[in-house]
């Protein structure tokens, strides 16, 4: 777990989503692959590897005193084709912070302000969106999400190297 | 305006409660006409989807109901398996799972105290808003938060949607060593919870009472968390396995959530104010002693000092898994096997917003023949409104917009879990 690594020297990578709805399960997708490769894998050893519901408490304790935390999700974004992926920046997000709150479902730009204003966040983060089609009840990815997975799994490689 | 005789108020998407409701209030003629929670979230059809599985599942599958109170599931689906399979668990069975239950406890309503319901009482519009003035006081909420995970942690096996609870017991109890650092988390989560009654007592409370019958679990001796006899302020006492000779559920119009009444005799409440009214007398001496501090007396019928019933049961349940730490050795075995038997079995325990009450029908081959789940927020619909209806009539010299936010944090006063519900918020308030 996250306290047995040395503060500051730590990357976790954050698989964020409900793999029981569809597409928002594509961030824990992500990190069952990742788990997979993990053993035989040097980019990502002793790389934390982690899931969150959003829980905005939990994700923070996830990734404070990280020297990189990677966090997937998939998102709703009608402009552009499901399974379209985006990078996103820090600051561009910490925008996106929409005063709107429930108990589940602080958003992930409400969450990145609270820790800039609390001071625990990593010391670089970055966060990979997938656009999902169905987020409704079943266990399985869209085709157009699902293909997107490798591709996903393969850019976490790249910048957690 | 406030002046206007008749008006509409509408929140479409209520704020800081869990899940997707509105609500709707018209008035004409300076009376309040008609108050409406609506909870349009989708029903997820748990009960259904149980049917035809093995009697071993549910606790694994109803802990997805909630991301938030997950044990409660857990441990009423368990309750009502081992009655229906004539199985009870030995008492170190017991006590892990109520030590779990604690970590839920402090975990919701840490969350709700400080991210959700404090802003109301502070003037902040969001939990951000209060962390940009007052970082200190969220990190603490934050901090006390944490100390309910490493419980969850530890003894559920992980935070989210816990994994070591099976029917019978725990797939595998912690050694003593374990519950160690627990022990040094939960003494500083102490003086945390402590802290947060003693703040949360300097808020200013409306001036508001309610006459709901008040309904919770109760076990003499003891703050009822993880099992109990079904009590009411009205005299009530009845075992869960009668629970649904007493309460009647039924579909309203204007909510995918079933409203429920006491038979031959109405609306009622459930939650942390009920469960204090019923249970005060039990609370340990430091959570007594915390609560006569913060002004609490005998019985709480004013539910915007809710926060402070919440503030005392995170002191209790802190205090309770000290001491169920400090007593601590692993059950051996952990689980009970529990072999399915044709029965119907009953369970009810104290989820963080009321009583959480599980029936399951298995047959001979251990597989589920119906299920009812009956959670605390669709309970709590009627008497949501009918606090509204007399609140707002109090209050129509306020304008629209002071008027909404009062309203909305009525309802937040109740922590409603939608979700869980629905089987619900967006607010209107319609003057003509």
């Amino acid at each position: 777990m996250t306290g047995q690594d040395s503060p500051g020297r730590r990357t976790v990578v954050v698989g964020v989503g409900n793999e029981f709805r569809r597409d928002d399960g594509a961030g824990p997708a992500v990190i069952a692959r990742l788990r997979a490769l993990q053993p035989g894998d040097d980019s990502l050893s002793g790389v934390t590897l982690a899931l969150s519901d959003g829980e905005p408490g939990r994700m923070i304790d996830l990734w404070e005193g990280a020297r990189l935390a990677v966090l997937v999700d998939a998102v709703q974004d009608i402009t552009m084709p499901p399974g379209h992926r985006y990078q996103l920046a820090v600051d561009a997000l910490a925008g996106a912070a929409d005063g709107v709150t429930s108990s589940h479902s602080i958003s992930l730009g409400d969450t990145i302000e609270l820790a800039r204003v609390l001071g625990r966040l990593p010391a670089r983060l970055a966060v990979l969106a997938v656009v999902g089609r169905d987020f409704g009840f079943g266990t399985e990815l869209t085709a157009e999400v699902a293909a997107a997975v490798p591709e996903l799994v393969e850019q976490v490689r790249q910048i957690v190297r | 305006m406030s002046h206007e005789t008749d008006r509409t108020l509408t929140v479409r998407a209520l704020a800081r409660v869990e899940g997707e409701g509105a609500m709707h209030v018209r008035v004409r003629g300076g009376a309040v006409e008609d108050v409406r929670l609506e909870i349009y979230e989708p029903p997820r059809f748990f009960e259904a989807l149980l049917r035809g599985r093995r009697h071993t599942e549910p606790p694994d599958i109803t802990a997805r109901i909630c991301g938030i109170c997950p044990v409660a599931y857990q441990m009423s689906a368990c309750l009502a398996i081992e009655a229906a399979c004539g199985i009870e668990v030995p008492d170190a069975v017991s006590d892990l799972r109520r030590l779990l239950y604690c970590g839920e406890w402090i975990e919701s309503h840490a969350l709700h105290i400080y991210l959700l319901h404090a802003p109301d009482f502070l003037g902040y519009a969001s939990a951000l808003d209060l962390a940009r003035e007052g970082r200190g006081l969220v990190e603490r909420g934050l901090a006390l938060k944490k100390a309910g995970n490493a419980i969850m942690e530890l003894v559920g096996g992980r935070a989210i949607h816990p994994v070591n609870v099976r029917v019978g017991g725990f797939y595998r109890a912690p050694v003593r060593t374990e519950m160690a650092p627990l022990a040094e988390k939960l003494h500083v989560a102490l003086d945390l919870a402590l802290d947060t009654v003693r703040w949360a007592s300097g808020f200013e409370f409306p001036d508001f009472h309610h006459d709901h019958e008040m309904l919770a679990l109760v076990t003499p001796g003891q703050y009822a968390i993880d099992r109990g006899t079904v009590a009411s302020t009205g005299g009530l006492s009845f075992a869960p396995a009668q629970f649904e000779d007493y309460v009647i559920e039924e579909q309203v119009p204007h909510s995918t959530a079933l409203h429920a009444r006491l038979a031959g005799r109405g609306r009622y409440l459930t939650g942390p104010t009920a469960r204090y009214t019923l249970s005060s007398q039990w609370l340990s001496p430091l959570a007594r002693q915390a609560a006569d501090a913060a002004g609490l007396g005998a019985e709480c019928r004013n539910p915007f000092r809710s926060i402070l019933v919440r503030a005392v049961e995170v002191v209790y349940a802190v205090e309770e898994a000290l001491r169920l730490i400090e007593r601590y050795e692993p059950p051996a075995p952990c689980y009970l096997e529990v072999p399915p038997r044709a029965a119907v079995g009953h369970g009810a325990t104290e989820a963080p917003r009321g009583v959480l009450f599980h029936r399951y029908a298995i047959d001979a081959d251990g597989l589920i023949t119906s299920a009812r789940i009956v959670p605390p927020t669709s309970q709590n619909q009627a008497s949501i409104e009918d606090d509204l209806r007399r609140f707002v009539a109090a209050r129509l010299d306020l304008d629209d917009q002071q008027l909404t936010w009062q309203c909305e944090q009525a309802i937040r006063n109740y922590d409603p879990c939608i979700s869980c519900s629905a089987h619900f918020l967006d607010l209107t308030v319609d003057r003509g």
